[in-house]
């Protein structure tokens, strides 16, 4: 989906607000928030996939407002309601007060038919597919070219593992591209490499 | 109105709303307050910046380890006790050199090598960060107090995989002879993400 939580280019955001030895906590229920996930996701509750798409799926302006681990307890309560474990209701309840979660998901898809195989140096071009569930492609990248550098072990298919649809795991490769390609007059000058599934590429020539 | 209709109509703080969750895997039978306990302990204290220190000062001194460790990062730092959560299937170690500067980034979410660089600092999953570095990164880097010559080209990394990355930035010339132990003193966080040299 091409939601809020695909940052890559936006622009309007300020200078990053960094320090030296920058925390990565701020209180101790962002701890609980993070092991809490951590624990469903070894429990098998949900998977890292479902975990992600389910932040994607926050109403956008919550997104934008939330803290990162305030995203990681939506994300939870919602997986854990959608998933029986426990109601919205109990959970308000609990915690005498309304309890956002995230929007209902779309559905997700299988894996690309004839996906190709690449070899470090081919050029290939990431396919134009606008998908309504979780896609692991950053938007900034879709329709552009770039070369092939490596090749990443199979990993489950995000589009269909987020969604509980059957697929077969699938080789990532680490595509580069140049940011003049992806913004052209509009950048500065870097390479930008990022992990493509198999499935969002195609071969160019 | 009643008391009810009163406690909805404001949103709870998310550190009631962190409680309702465990409280309610609690009764569950879940235990999910000793696994707080003990993923908690291991975010603070396990999953920190001083593993990748140790492997960067390792790789400085130890050539074989420095091939090994450019060829199958999780199998070399592994060799250091060091682990990976499984679905973290690729460590991917970027070697900085004076003409090339790594610098890793996570625009959809905010993925890191976490057990080996430690959890993310606060910017870094902040939407400054995620929005601008793939496209300014040279202004961004500028801003974060690293003002790289213009013959250094860039390359940033974005983890939209389960590949995960670490800089492996380069050695100041001042240490020579230095031990490893000392070595990884002088690794900073920043440094295995690569807004900063050494």
């Amino acid at each position: 989906m091409d939601g809020m939580h695909d940052m890559g280019g936006r622009q309007g955001f300020g200078p990053v607000r960094h320090t030296h030895n920058a925390p990565a906590f701020h209180a101790e229920w962002e701890v609980r928030a993070n092991s809490l996930y951590a624990f469903a996701v070894r429990l098998g509750i949900f998977n890292m996939d479902e975990y992600r798409h389910a932040i994607e799926r926050m109403e956008p302006r919550h997104y934008l407002t939330a803290s990162y681990y305030e995203r990681s307890l939506t994300s939870l309560a919602t997986l854990l309601v959608e998933k029986g474990v426990v109601s919205r209701e109990e959970l308000e309840n609990r915690a005498q007060g309304r309890f956002p979660l995230a929007a209902p998901s779309a559905h997700g898809r299988t894996n690309v038919p004839g996906r190709e195989c690449f070899i470090p140096g081919d050029r290939v071009r990431v396919r134009q597919d606008y998908v309504p569930g979780h896609v692991r492609m950053p938007g900034y990248i879709r329709g552009k070219c770039g070369v092939v550098v490596s090749e990443s072990p199979a990993y489950p298919f995000p589009d269909a593992h987020a969604h509980a649809v059957v697929a077969e795991d699938e080789p990532t490769y680490d595509v580069r591209f140049r940011t003049e390609d992806l913004w052209p007059n509009s950048s500065d000058a870097a390479l930008v490499h990022v992990a493509v599934f198999q499935s969002y590429l195609e071969r160019v020539g | 109105m009643s008391t009810q209709d009163r406690i909805i109509a404001r949103t709870a703080s998310p550190e009631q709303r962190v409680d309702a969750i465990q409280a309610a895997l609690d009764e569950r039978g879940m235990k999910a307050t000793g696994a707080v306990g003990e993923l908690g302990h291991l975010a603070q204290e396990q999953w920190i910046p001083q593993n990748g220190a140790r492997v960067v000062a390792k790789a400085w001194v130890d050539p074989a380890f420095r091939a090994r460790l450019l060829a199958n990062g999780r199998e070399a730092v592994a060799e250091l006790g060091l682990s990976m959560p499984k679905h973290h299937r690729h460590l991917v170690v970027l070697e900085n050199t004076p003409r090339v500067q790594n610098v890793i980034c996570c625009t959809l979410c905010s993925c890191t090598a976490f057990t080996i660089i430690g959890l993310p600092p606060d910017w870094y999953k902040d939407l400054e960060y995620r929005s601008r570095v793939v496209r300014e990164s040279r202004t961004v880097l500028k801003e974060m107090g690293l003002d790289l010559s213009p013959d250094v080209e860039i390359r940033v990394w974005d983890t939209t995989a389960d590949t995960r990355y670490m800089v492996l930035p380069e050695r100041p010339p001042e240490t020579v002879g230095w031990t490893e132990e000392r070595l990884a003193g002088i690794v900073t966080r920043d440094s295995l993400i690569g807004v900063a040299r050494l």
